[in-house]
Formats: structure tokens, sequence, C-alpha cells
């Protein structure tokens, strides 16, 4: 029987240099796995590989040496422990994001929660190239957001709270834009100059700022044979809803315009960068 | 607020993160709730970072003060014993 290599690795199945075997992707959003993902992974990785995982570029995980005849019962048993085959080739990839702020003091957004969401959305979703998302919390940006086709980057968006604030002047010093100046006692923010990440927020001893998370999103990021930065021609997104809106937008013209093996950088190129902002701005404003 | 009583003092311009945290951390459970402490730190990552760790235990800042000499003066009340 002739081997479908097609759809073995669209299932995660990754055919390897040596005949028959198999390098398994596994689904992992967010880089989270639990203790029984964990357990399960190992178990597999003893009895149906070679004993080793590969720990990828994007936070998933392979499971090498996997035999083709193995392949059905390998996944039965990953089931079992929670674990599901990833995907690979043109459509939509892992999610990465970083822990975000639920764990990580630097975090202006739930990452791993937004990455959940994402992957519900649209994991596995058809196109014509492979497509990337990315989270990540802060400015910092563990998570290198622009480099994916999508790329989400926690914001905050800051307001003084005079009656809170005991003008210990640590926010204009720790602003690295130098967007807050202090004189007679008010603080006051140059928004033309404040880049949203919050170091004055979490800098603050009186909790003087009244703070909401945002989004800050890029599009048309790649970096694999061809290497560029994703851009970023929206203003800041406020809610998670706006923040779907538009990332079902900005997917929704790659499906419409890309063609067969077109990254979304040169689909964006190709059609124009007007054309794109036209549909952003028209989700982004709802 | 000139006239801020203070109780104790601790100088934390000697160590570095996270030892500075610890060292102002342990002066405030010294104290009776509603004392008050005067942190001495350096300027630079230290003043970025503790006072905004000292409210996170519960403890209360009330000023700040720049010694303008490369130091500064962190005033907290102490909450909770």
């Amino acid at each position: 029987m002739a081997v479908d290599y097609g759809t073995l690795k669209k299932g995660g199945f990754m055919r390897q240099k040596q005949k028959d075997n198999f390098s398994l992707r596994l689904a992992v959003v967010g880089g989270a796995l639990t203790a029984e993902n964990l357990a399960k992974i190992a178990e597999v990785a003893e009895k149906y590989g070679e004993g080793y995982v590969h720990l990828t570029s994007r936070q998933g995980v392979e499971i090498p040496f996997i035999k083709l005849k193995d392949i059905d019962a390998v996944k039965e048993e990953l089931a079992e422990g929670g674990c599901r085959p990833g995907v690979c080739g043109p459509r939509v990839r892992t999610v990465t994001a970083c822990q975000g702020n639920q764990i990580c003091p630097s975090g202006n957004i739930d990452s791993y929660d937004i990455s959940k969401k994402l992957d519900e959305r649209y994991f596995g979703r058809e196109l014509p190239h492979k497509f990337k998302f990315g989270v990540t919390g802060c400015r910092n940006n563990c998570l290198k957001a622009e480099e994916n086709d999508v790329g989400i980057k926690g914001a905050m968006n800051v307001k003084w709270k005079k009656e809170a604030c005991i003008n210990c002047g640590l926010c204009a010093k720790v602003c690295r834009e130098n967007a807050i100046s202090i004189n007679d006692g008010e603080v006051n923010v140059n928004y033309d100059k404040c880049n949203y990440c919050g170091r004055c927020v979490k800098s603050c001893p009186t909790d003087a700022w009244d703070a909401t998370s945002a989004y800050e999103l890029s599009f048309g990021g790649t970096f694999g044979n061809s290497i560029e930065k994703g851009y970023s021609p929206l203003p800041l997104v406020t809610s998670e809803e706006q923040l779907f809106r538009v990332t079902d937008a900005a997917i929704q013209f790659f499906a419409d315009y890309a063609n067969a093996g077109e990254r979304f950088k040169f689909t964006i190129d190709r059609v124009g960068k007007d054309k794109l902002e036209e549909v952003l701005k028209e989700a982004y404003d709802g | 607020m000139a006239d801020i009583k203070i109780d104790d003092t601790v100088d934390i311009t000697d160590v570095v993160c996270p030892v500075t945290f610890v060292k102002a951390k342990v002066a405030l459970e010294e104290l009776d709730d509603g004392q008050i402490l005067a942190v001495k730190m350096n300027d630079g990552e230290t003043v970025q970072n503790v006072p905004r760790s000292i409210k996170e235990e519960g403890h209360q800042i009330l000023k700040l003060e720049d010694n303008e000499d490369g130091t500064y003066t962190l005033i907290v009340k102490k909450v909770g014993d």
C-alpha cells in the first residue's frame, strides 16, 4: 500500500531520512504541557521511539523514530495522556506564547489564555501556506512577536491617578521613552512618546495609575528563508473582542489573496499594504 | 509629610538584588503594625524595584526622597503583623 505522506505530515508525522521512521510532532499550545502529558510523552518515547524527544523552535515537542507500523497505536496511547498530534504544512501552526501576566511580573496580558483562544479559533485551518501566531506579554518580547505572520504583544494603556500619587518620581525615572514629566506635583504623560510598555505602572509603589491591558499587533513577519519583521499599521487594540476581529480579518485576507506557497508577508507586498490596512482598519473599527 | 516619625532605619546600599529586598523585608518584620521604616537604597535597579516589591507585600509606601548622592530613602508604613 502506498504511504500517504501528505496526510501523515498534516497529522504531525514528519518523515525522517531513515526509511519508515517518523518524527511525531505533538500539538502544544503556548508552550504548556501538563505533568500527565509529559509522563505519557516519556512513556511513548521509550516504548516506540528511541527514548528521547526534540524540543522544537516553536515550543513544540517531537518524538523521533516512530515506526510507520506503530502510528495508530502511538496516537491512541498519546490520547490517553491528553496529547494530540500537531500539524505541519499549509495551515495554522502552533501558537506560541510566553507565560504572560499570570506568572511574569513584566506581563501586560494573559498571553497563555490568548494563545489558547487563538488555537481554538484557528489551529489547523487550511490556508495557502503556513501561518504562525505568536503572543508575547510585553515589550521585552521574549516570544519575538514580529517574527510571526501575526504577532500579538501585550501593552498597557495608562492614565495617572492623582489621588493615589505620592510624587515619588519613579514613573518618570523608569520611563525609557521620556514620556513622563512631573511639574508641581502633576504627572503628565506625553502620549505621542508613550509606547505603552507599562513600566510606569509596574514600578509605582502606590498604584497611582489606571492601567488597562491592550494589544499591539504586527503582520507579515517571517523568519525562515526570508527574514522580515512584521509591521504594525494599527493603533493599540484595546479589547479581546477587537483583537479577534482583527485576527479574523488578517487570516481571511491571507485565505482570500495568497497564492499557494506564499507567506503572508509576500501576499501583503504583492496585493498592497493599503489593501490590507483597509481590511484591518474596518475590523478594528468594528 | 515633614513630621513623619521614623521608628527604624535600614541601609540596603551595601547589598545587591535580591538581598536588597530581603534585608528590607526582614527589617519590616521586626516592626509592629503601623510603625514606620526608612530604607536607604541605591539608585538604579534597586530603587526601580524595591519600592514596588515592598508595596506588593502589603505595606504602605509613604514617600521616596532623593538624597541627591546616588541614594534614595523610602519611607514605609508597616501593614499587618
